[in-house]
C-alpha cells in the first residue's frame, strides 16, 4: 500500500507543501499522547522497526524510539559500534540482511550524504532518513516547522534566518526546503567560509552580520558550531565566532520585535548561543524536542499506511491502519 | 612499438567514404590493404582474386582511432580489467591503439613493468597497447622514475595520472628531463588541498545533495602552473581530461604564446553535466567531476577550434560492487572505450559542433601526432590501422554487451548514433560487427 508520503521519507526537498502540511496536521493529535499517563496507542502494533545509527546520536535516536514505542511498534536498535560495519560489511550487505529479516521500517542515520536514498532503492521496507551526511535531516526540519507553526500559526510571509555552519548542516538544508515550501522567507547568516558558494541559488537571502539577521527575522534557527570546523580551518576560533556571530542577550535586546530562538541541539553554550538566550523567554528549544516525538509519530504512522483523516481516531484507538481494527493498548 | 601478428591475405574495403584528414582525403572508393600496410586508396582499386572483401557502403573508412588515456588495471586488478579485455573493448569501440596509464599495482615505473604491458598486449593481439610510464617512482611524487629505460622498453609518455603532480619542482624537472627523450609529460591537474574530499563539482548540485564539491579552480590552478613550467622548460606538457571553461581559456592563452602545451577532453565531459549525478548515481562519479553546461559548451568549442587537441576516453573500469556504495566513498571513473565514438557523434557531430573529418582528426590523427605514434593516416605504405564506422547507426548502450569487464557507464540505456563496425590493426581484422548492414536495419531499443 502506498502511503500519502510514498514509500520513504528521505528529505523535505522531494515533498510537496501539501505533504508537509499533512505530516504537521497528523502530528497535532499525536502531541496529546505524550501527555497521558499511559503514553501508548496501538497504531503500529505488529510492525518491526530497526533504528540503524551508523553515526552517534542521542536525541534523534531516543526521539524516534519514543515515537515508535508510543505507537506500539517492535523496535531494534543497531549502532555502528556494535554492528558488522566495523567488520567491513558494506551498506548494501546491511540492506540485504535487513531485507531478509522481513522488517517493516528502517530509521537510519549515516555519515554519507545519499545513504538513505541508497538504502531505500534497495529494500522494500520504508526508510526514514534520520540524517544523512550533510544532505538532509527531514524530521528535524518538520519539527522545526511544527514549532514555528505552534507559535505563528500560518507561516506564509514569515522570516526565518538560519545562523551558523550551513555548509555542513543537514538541518539547514531540510529547513530551507521545508520553510520555502510553506511560504516562509529564508535567510542564512554566518561566516562565508561556512556557507555553500551557491547558496543564493537556493533562493535564500544571505545576511552577513548577525545584528542584521536579528533585525530582519521573526525567528532564528541557530546551528551548532562543530568544533572540528575550527581545526579544519573554516574559522579562526570559537571565541571570535561568538564575538562576531554569537546570538547574545545584548544583541537580542536590540531586536525590533519578539524573535523566536530555535536550536536543533546539542548546543555549545557561549559559542553560537549564550545561556541566557538559550534558557530565555524567546527560546522554544525544548518545545522543539517535545514536538520531535509527535512529528516522528506522524511520519511513522503515515508511512505505515495510516490514513491521515483517522489520525485522531488512531490516537484514541479506533482508527484503521491497513485494514486492521485498532483498539486502545492495555 | 607493440607488434601484432599479421595475416597475409589482402583486404579490400569497398564502397566506403574514405576520410583521412592527414592527407585532406574525403572521397568514396576502395582501400586495399596488403602485407599489413595501406597499399592503395582510390576510386577503384585493382586487386588480385585472393582478397577478402569488406563492403563498407554507408560507412566511413578512417585511420584507426587512438586513445591516449585508458586504465587497463593489469597488473594488480585483473578482476576488473586485463590488458586483453581492455584491448578487445578498444577494438570494439573502433580504437586501433590505446595508451595504458601506469597507475597499476605495482605501478608501471620501470622498464620491466613497461615490458610486461607490451608483452601482454602482444599476447592479446587486439588493439595495439602502448605503455605510459610513471613520472615518479611508485607515483609517490618524490623521485623521478627512469624515463630513459622506460622509453627504451617502449613507453611513449610519462604520467602520474590518478594523482596530480603536487611538487612544482618535480614537475619542472620531469618536463626538462622528458625533453631528452621527446615524450610528453601528462599531468592530472588537481590542486589537492582545494579538491580534498570532494566527490563532485562544487556548485548548486553539490550544495543541494550535501556532497563536498571540487571547485573548477582546483583544476585551473594546476593548468596554469603546468603551462608556465612548460614555458620555462620548453618541455611538452599534455593536460589530461580537461573539464572547465577556465582551463580552456588558459590553454588558449598558452598556445597563443607558442608554449608546448597539448590537451585532451573526455567524451563524458562534453556530453554530461553535474545534473547527471541525480540521486547519487555513482556511475556519474568521476575525477575531474562532471561540470556545468557552461563548461560543456566551452569544451565543445575548444575541441572544434583545436584548443583541445584530442579526445581521450579515461576508460576506468571498476567492479560493480565497488560502485554500489555511498557516493562519497565510491571510486571515480567510468568505462569509455566502447561508447566514445557514439557519444562524440551524438553530442558533437549531430549537434553541428564537429564534422566527421574533425572527429577523425581529434580521435586519430591528432593523438598520433601529439604522442608521436604510428597511425593516424591512411597514406600508402602506412600501417593498416583502420576504423570502419557507421556514422548513422543508432544503438542503445547495454552494459551487459560490453567487451570490457567494466559495466560502470552513465550512458546505460541511452541511444547513441555512430558505431564502429570493423577495426583493422596492422592489416588484420581485430573486430567486426556481425553484418553491419543488417545491424543498421535494427531499430534501437528504447
Amino acid at each position: 500500500m502506498t502511503s500519502a508520503l510514498g514509500k520513504d521519507l528521505l528529505g523535505l526537498e522531494p515533498l510537496s507543501s501539501e505533504q508537509i502540511l499533512l505530516i504537521l496536521d497528523t502530528a497535532e493529535p499525536f502531541k496529546e499522547i505524550s501527555e497521558r499517563a499511559i503514553k501508548k496507542v496501538p497504531a503500529l502494533r505488529g510492525q518491526t522497526i530497526v533504528n540503524l545509527f551508523f553515526e552517534s546520536s542521542t536525541r534523534t535516536r531516543i526521539s524516534f524510539e519514543f515515537a515508535e514505542k508510543r505507537l506500539s511498534a517492535d523496535t531494534v536498535n543497531v549502532a555502528a559500534s556494535g554492528s558488522s560495519v566495523l567488520k567491513g560489511e558494506t551498506l548494501v550487505d546491511t540492506a540485504r540482511n535487513l531485507e531478509a529479516m522481513r522488517i517493516d521500517m528502517v530509521v537510519m542515520r549515516h555519515g554519507a550524504s545519499g545513504a538513505a536514498q541508497f538504502l531505500a532503492e534497495r529494500i522494500e521496507s520504508n526508510v526514514i532518513n534520520a540524517g544523512d551526511g550533510t544532505h538532509e535531516h527531514p524530521t528535524q526540519g518538520l519539527l522545526d516547522l511544527l514549532t514555528l507553526r505552534d507559535h505563528f500559526g500560518d507561516l506564509k510571509g514569515r522570516r526565518v534566518c538560519i545562523c551558523g555552519d550551513v555548509l555542513h548542516s543537514r538541518v539547514a538544508r531540510s529547513n530551507i526546503w521545508g520553510l520555502q515550501k510553506l511560504g516562509v522567507e529564508v535567510a542564512v547568516c554566518g561566516p562565508r567560509s561556512l556557507l555553500p558558494n551557491a547558496i543564493e541559488e537556493f533562493g535564500v537571502r544571505v545576511i552577513p552580520r548577525i545584528e542584521e539577521a536579528i533585525e530582519w527575522a521573526d525567528a532564528l534557527n541557530v546551528l551548532r558550531l562543530q568544533l572540528e570546523r575550527m581545526t579544519a580551518g573554516y574559522i579562526p576560533s570559537s571565541r571570535e565566532y561568538n564575538r562576531v556571530f554569537g546570538v547574545t542577550r545584548e544583541r537580542l535586546e536590540r531586536a525590533p520585535r519578539d524573535i523566536l530562538i530555535m536550536h536543533p541541539g546539542p548546543m555549545n553554550r557561549g559559542v553560537e548561543i549564550d545561556s541566557d538566550v538559550a534558557d530565555g523567554p524567546h527560546s522554544v528549544i525544548l518545545n522543539q524536542v517535545t514536538n520531535g516525538i509527535a512529528v516522528r509519530m506522524a511520519v511513522l504512522y503515515l508511512l505505515s499506511g495510516g490514513r491521515p483523516e483517522l489520525a485522531e481516531a488512531a490516537k484514541g484507538g479506533t482508527g484503521r491502519r491497513g485494514g486492521a481494527e485498532m483498539t486502545e493498548a492495555a | 612499438m607493440p607488434e601484432l601478428t599479421r595475416e597475409s591475405k589482402p583486404l579490400l574495403l569497398t564502397g566506403g567514404r574514405i576520410l583521412d584528414p592527414s592527407q585532406n582525403l574525403d572521397e568514396s572508393g576502395d582501400l586495399l590493404v596488403q602485407n599489413g600496410k595501406v597499399e592503395a586508396v582510390s576510386g577503384r582499386v585493382g586487386h588480385a582474386d585472393d582478397v577478402e572483401v569488406i563492403d563498407c557502403s554507408g560507412c566511413i573508412v578512417s585511420p584507426g582511432f587512438i586513445d591516449v588515456h585508458c586504465h587497463l588495471r593489469e597488473p594488480g586488478r585483473e578482476d576488473v580489467e586485463t590488458i586483453a579485455t581492455g584491448a578487445r573493448a578498444a577494438a570494439a569501440g573502433g580504437f586501433t591503439a590505446v595508451c595504458a596509464m601506469p597507475n597499476t599495482d605495482p605501478v608501471t615505473d620501470n622498464q620491466a613493468a613497461v615490458g610486461f604491458v607490451i608483452r601482454q598486449a602482444n599476447r592479446a593481439a587486439a588493439a595495439r597497447v602502448y605503455a605510459i610510464g610513471a613520472i615518479s617512482v611508485g607515483q609517490r611524487g618524490e623521485t623521478l622514475a627512469e624515463f630513459g629505460e622506460m622509453v627504451g622498453a617502449g613507453a611513449v609518455a610519462v604520467s602520474d595520472d590518478g594523482r596530480p603532480m603536487v611538487s612544482a619542482q618535480l614537475m619542472r624537472t620531469a618536463l626538462e628531463y622528458a625533453r631528452t627523450f621527446g615524450i610528453p609529460v601528462i599531468d592530472h591537474c588537481e590542486e589537492p588541498t582545494l579538491a580534498h574530499g570532494g566527490a563532485m563539482n562544487e556548485g548548486i548540485v553539490s550544495a543541494r545533495l550535501g556532497l563536498k564539491g571540487i571547485p573548477a579552480e582546483a583544476e585551473e590552478i594546476m593548468v596554469i602552473r603546468d603551462i608556465l613550467l612548460a614555458r620555462r622548460t620548453g618541455g611538452h606538457v599534455h593536460l589530461a581530461h580537461m573539464s572547465t571553461r577556465g582551463s580552456v581559456e588558459l590553454i588558449r592563452w598558452g598556445k597563443e604564446r607558442g608554449i608546448n602545451v597539448t590537451a585532451e577532453v573526455c567524451p563524458h565531459h562534453i556530453s554530461l553535466t553535474e545534473e547527471r549525478v541525480g540521486a547519487y548515481d555513482t556511475n556519474a562519479k568521476m575525477n575531474p567531476p562532471l561540470r556545468t553546461t557552461s563548461d560543456v559548451e566551452a569544451l565543445r568549442e575548444a575541441v572544434r577550434d583545436g584548443t583541445i587537441d584530442l579526445i581521450a576516453t579515461d576508460h576506468a573500469p571498476h567492479h560493480y560492487d565497488e560502485k554500489e556504495r555511498e557516493f562519497a566513498d565510491a571510486p571515480n571513473g567510468i568505462i569509455g572505450l566502447e561508447t566514445a565514438l557514439g557519444v562524440v557523434v551524438t553530442h558533437l557531430v549531430d549537434s553541428g559542433t564537429l564534422d566527421f573529418a574533425m572527429l577523425v582528426e581529434r580521435m586519430s590523427c591528432s593523438p598520433a601526432r601529439v604522442f608521436n605514434l604510428e597511425g593516424g593516416t591512411l597514406r600508402r605504405g602506412a600501417e593498416a590501422d583502420i576504423t570502419v564506422f557507421d556514422p548513422a547507426m543508432k544503438w542503445t548502450v547495454d552494459p551487459s554487451e560490453m567487451l570490457s569487464k567494466g559495466r560502470n557507464t552513465p550512458y546505460a540505456g541511452m541511444t547513441l548514433s555512430g558505431r564502429a563496425v570493423c577495426t583493422i590493426v596492422g592489416g588484420r581484422i581485430v573486430y567486426q560487427m556481425e553484418s553491419p548492414a543488417a545491424a543498421r536495419l535494427q531499430p534501437a531499443r528504447s
